[in-house]
């Protein structure tokens, strides 16, 4: 009953408001209307208008839109770009497109074309919509208070057409990203000078760089997102004050590949993440002042590559389980601190029963410290011979760096804080 | 000839050494996968035991087991036997027997708990390994004459495949660090099967072991299937090419 | 007829068969002699293809036995020392033997396992044996296939007496079959009374290979052993 009261206030209160200015109109355009194409539809209507698209493919070429109008798809019409054009530019504040399927977009090697390009922008919502095919699927310049969710982007199907990056933005603020799916694109989210904005649970796999890729983009928040079996995992590049939160890394595996790659980043937070079956978990390179809190390592080559160019690294309350290598450095690293961490290959003891063992943890091994150098004794991995030198090694530590310990690792499993939400949407 | 293997492989399982190898062998395997829940770990366990085991029972067993036999041999010889008949006896009765004592002690536990593609390559492995050792130790005992020479050197080979090789292959890499490694690696692999044995079975196995450039090497050599093809060929090699010698010379001994 | 051609054989720097030229014919018992070392054991060894020669060929029954096995089915061996498996028993030694020859396909001569009462330790490992009892195995798998060439190497040396004149009267019995039969002994008065030829060698030589008759009448001594000895005498004199 409330309810329906208050929606009969609201019709009320704002239908009248926009008779009076003039602003109602709505137009459907259909490939059975008189209306059939959608840039004529365009023309006739202005600010605050709303263009009804029902189900039908239109093929119009590259599609200019510099009015503020909601565009609503019913029975998922498609927008063609015929594998040439950009099949629509947005170019004024307050749109909003739902429920749209974009394909074919054209491809360059020159030019960013996209499917959906939104430039110079403010308030823009794109959700419910579908890309298909496409070079870059949305492509965001220079704009703010734009978000995108559940739309679903799959590219890379076509044999010989090649593909961009899936959500695309570029010099933005307050964007946020929610419930995305990207596959198949080459970066599935790439934000350059992005900044305070939020990704969250979003799914980008499959693509053929990395699943999440930024640069020069502070303050962001990344919460909830998975992010598998991309080529090269996910760059964190150049960056400051990045937050990533409950986040799952899987399967990202390669030569080159990584969970996260932190390059050059400063000040920044990785807590209840998941990391599982990565070639490295974590790499990280010129890192200042990072803390890497309370995440699960699980069945990755290495958990944690901390290059010796990093600076104070904190390490504290993560799970190592089933990992290759638990850390490895490539010289004289210090850590800011790193302590009660579960360690799977700690065999020290806890005599006080306090849960804490009471001999120190050195997770880097000989071995560890030779494929560093000498990629090519992987020939010796789990060898007899590689056993017994890591064994001399932990009882007469000779090379191992002394410093890099564990003082107070934890002798059971650690909670992880995680929400499960990030897996049930496999 | 089959009736000499009949002997021979009889023998061989009746005796105390190779019943107790395989009585091990099942209460480890079997031990490992009840107490680790995940299958995959256990095999990991049970692929660096065997990988040390095997080879170590093969040869040794094998070699004393050939010295011990020599009066045995030289009762065949007189009879009408051929000569290569009589010595491929021997290694089938000791490769089958000692084979056996693995699938019984190894391959069923892994079988029952391990079904997988995983299983049956550690038991196809094991089971090769098992017949090089064997294959080895036969070249050792036809061309060393006196007993306790031939068991030390064949101590020796065994330490040399399991452990010293590896140490050499360490050095060798260190010393040529600047150089592109990549066919070296693959050669130096080749040359010790206790090696190829465990890097086609952790290539098999999904362990976050075998990552970087040099796994891409390692997959495209061995993984695959030309590359399965070529490991497997050079297994193969493994098992025949010290037989062959073996035979040869014993065809020409004189006992 | 067994023919040893320009056999020569040497181990490491010492040769041990220097140029044999020699014919076995069928019905004879041939007394292999000569002092220890002096070849007769890698002789016979050569012959059952257990040595090979470095040059020259033996045939038998005029075919080369050169990468030949088959004609070791008309071979009864009875070795110096009969070197068995330890652990397996007299029964067992027997039925393989048996087993790997196709006994079934031949009548067996059984006759020496009843003389020597074999069944009587068919449950007895080969190695709890003493050297005689182990000689009446090798005795009776000599002759256990019918062959047509025995070889006994050293056949009485453990042998105590009864055993000793049992085998002596098998050796008889064969001889008169028309076999070839060759021995070596170095304990020559067991021989005297059934050799008919005596083939003597030294350092790997033949020195003389002649009916046993002439023998004592080249040296005028009606006893073998005494004939042999004049002859060993004669040698080193030169």
């Amino acid at each position: 009953m409330g309810r329906v009261f208050t929606f009969k206030i609201s019709l009320f209160l704002f239908f009248p408001f926009w008779i009076l200015n003039g602003y109602a109109t709505t137009i459907v355009v259909s490939p059975v209307n008189q209306q059939k194409v959608i840039s004529n539809a365009f023309q006739q209507l202005k600010d605050g208008d709303t263009l009804i698209v029902k189900s039908g493919v239109y093929q119009e070429g590259a599609i200019l839109l510099n009015k503020g109008l909601t565009i609503i798809g019913e029975g998922l019409p498609v927008i063609d770009g015929e594998n040439k054009y950009e099949n629509l530019l947005v170019e004024h504040d307050n749109v909003r497109i739902k429920g749209v399927v974009f394909k074919n977009s054209g491809s360059s090697s020159f030019t960013d074309i996209a499917a959906l390009k939104i430039k110079n922008s403010k308030n823009i919502v794109v959700e419910n919509c579908r890309f298909e095919n496409n070079f870059f699927g949305i492509h965001t310049i220079n704009s703010s208070n734009v978000s995108y969710l559940n739309n679903e982007l799959i590219s890379g199907m076509t044999k010989g057409k090649p593909s961009s990056n899936g959500i695309h933005c570029w010099k933005s603020k307050h964007l946020t990203l929610k419930n995305n799916t990207i596959k198949g694109h080459r970066d599935g989210i790439y934000f350059e000078f992005v900044t305070q904005s939020l990704i969250e649970n979003n799914h980008s796999v499959g693509n053929k760089r990395y699943g999440l890729h930024f640069m020069f983009s502070h303050d962001n928040l990344y919460k909830k997102n998975e992010f598998r079996s991309n080529g090269a995992g996910v760059a964190v590049m150049y960056s400051k004050r990045v937050h990533m939160v409950n986040n799952l890394f899987a399967e990202n595996w390669g030569n080159a590949a990584y969970g996260v790659l932190l390059k050059e980043i400063d000040d920044s937070k990785i807590e209840n993440n998941v990391f599982h079956e990565n070639t490295i978990a974590i790499l990280s390179d010129g890192a200042n002042r990072i803390q890497i809190f309370n995440n699960q390592f699980l069945k990755n080559g290495w958990a944690l590559k901390v290059q010796a160019s990093c600076s104070d690294v904190e390490l504290n309350q993560n799970n190592f389980i089933g990992n290759t290598f638990d850390l490895a450095t490539n010289g004289n690293l210090v850590m800011k601190s790193m302590d009660r961490n579960y360690w799977d290959k700690y065999e020290g003891y806890d005599l006080n029963k306090d849960g804490i063992g009471d001999v120190p943890y050195r997770p880097i091994t000989f071995y560890s410290l030779i494929i560093e150098r000498n990629p090519g004794t992987l020939m010796l991995f789990r060898s007899f011979f590689v056993k017994l030198m890591d064994k001399a090694e932990s009882v007469f530590p000779s090379l191992t760096p002394e410093n890099l310990k564990d003082t107070a690792p934890v002798m059971k499993k650690i909670k992880h804080l995680t929400n499960d939400s990030v897996f049930s949407n496999k | 000839m089959k009736k000499v293997v009949k002997y021979v492989a009889f023998d061989i399982l009746r005796n105390k050494i190779v019943i107790a190898y395989m009585v091990f062998l099942f209460l480890f395997s079997m031990g490992l996968f009840i107490i680790e829940e995940v299958p995959e770990k256990s095999l990991l366990s049970l692929l660096t035991l065997n990988l040390i085991l095997i080879p170590l029972i093969s040869i040794m067993f094998s070699t004393i087991y050939i010295y011990n036999s020599s009066e045995f041999i030289e009762l065949l010889a007189a009879q009408p036997i051929q000569r290569k008949s009589l010595w491929l006896s021997f290694f089938i009765g000791l490769a089958s027997a000692l084979s056996l004592a693995f699938f019984i002690g190894c391959g069923i536990p892994v079988l029952l708990f391990s079904a997988n593609s995983v299983g049956i390559i550690m038991i196809i492995t094991g089971w090769i390994l098992s017949v090089i050792f064997v294959s080895v130790s036969m070249f050792i005992s036809v061309y060393i004459k006196d007993k306790t020479k031939g068991i030390g050197v064949s101590l020796l080979t065994w330490l040399y495949f399991t452990l010293l090789f590896d140490g050499v292959v360490l050095f060798v890499l260190f010393q040529l660090l600047e150089y592109p490694l990549e066919k070296l690696i693959i050669g130096l692999s080749v040359m010790n099967p206790i090696d190829l044995v465990r890097i086609i079975s952790l290539l098999n196995m999904d362990v976050s072991a075998l990552m970087g450039a040099t796994s891409a090497i390692f997959k495209q050599s061995f993984a695959g299937n030309m590359g399965s093809l070529f490991s497997f060929g050079v297994l193969i090699l493994w098992m025949i090419l010290p037989l062959y010698l073996s035979v040869r010379k014993f065809d020409k001994k004189d006992l | 007829m067994i023919q040893f051609s320009a056999i020569n054989k040497q181990f490491d720097k010492f040769k041990v068969l220097n140029n044999i030229e020699l014919t076995l014919q069928e019905g004879n018992i041939i007394a292999l002699i000569g002092p220890n070392a002096c070849g007769k054991t890698t002789l016979i060894k050569a012959l059952l293809g257990m040595v090979i020669p470095d040059t020259g060929e033996i045939f038998f029954d005029g075919k080369s036995i050169k990468k030949d096995w088959k004609y070791r089915n008309n071979i009864g061996y009875m070795p110096q020392i009969g070197k068995y498996p330890e652990n397996m028993t007299v029964g067992q030694v027997i039925g393989m033997v048996e087993d790997l020859r196709d006994a079934q396909l031949n009548k067996l001569d059984r006759e020496l396992y009843d003389s020597y009462k074999l069944k009587d330790i068919l449950h007895k490992r080969m190695g709890t044996l003493s050297g005689g009892t182990r000689q009446k195995v090798s005795a009776y798998l000599a002759f256990l296939f019918h062959p047509h060439v025995f070889i006994l190497d050293e056949p009485t040396a453990g042998l105590d007496p009864l055993s000793a004149i049992i085998l002596k009267e098998k050796i008889l019995k064969e001889k008169e079959k028309g076999k070839i039969i060759l021995i070596t002994s170095h304990i020559l008065s067991e021989l005297d009374e059934i050799v008919n030829q005596i083939v003597y060698m030294e350092e790997g030589k033949i020195v003389f290979n002649k009916p046993i008759d002439q023998v004592k009448s080249d040296t005028g001594k009606t006893k073998l052993t005494e004939a042999i000895a004049q002859i060993m005498n004669i040698d080193k004199r030169v």
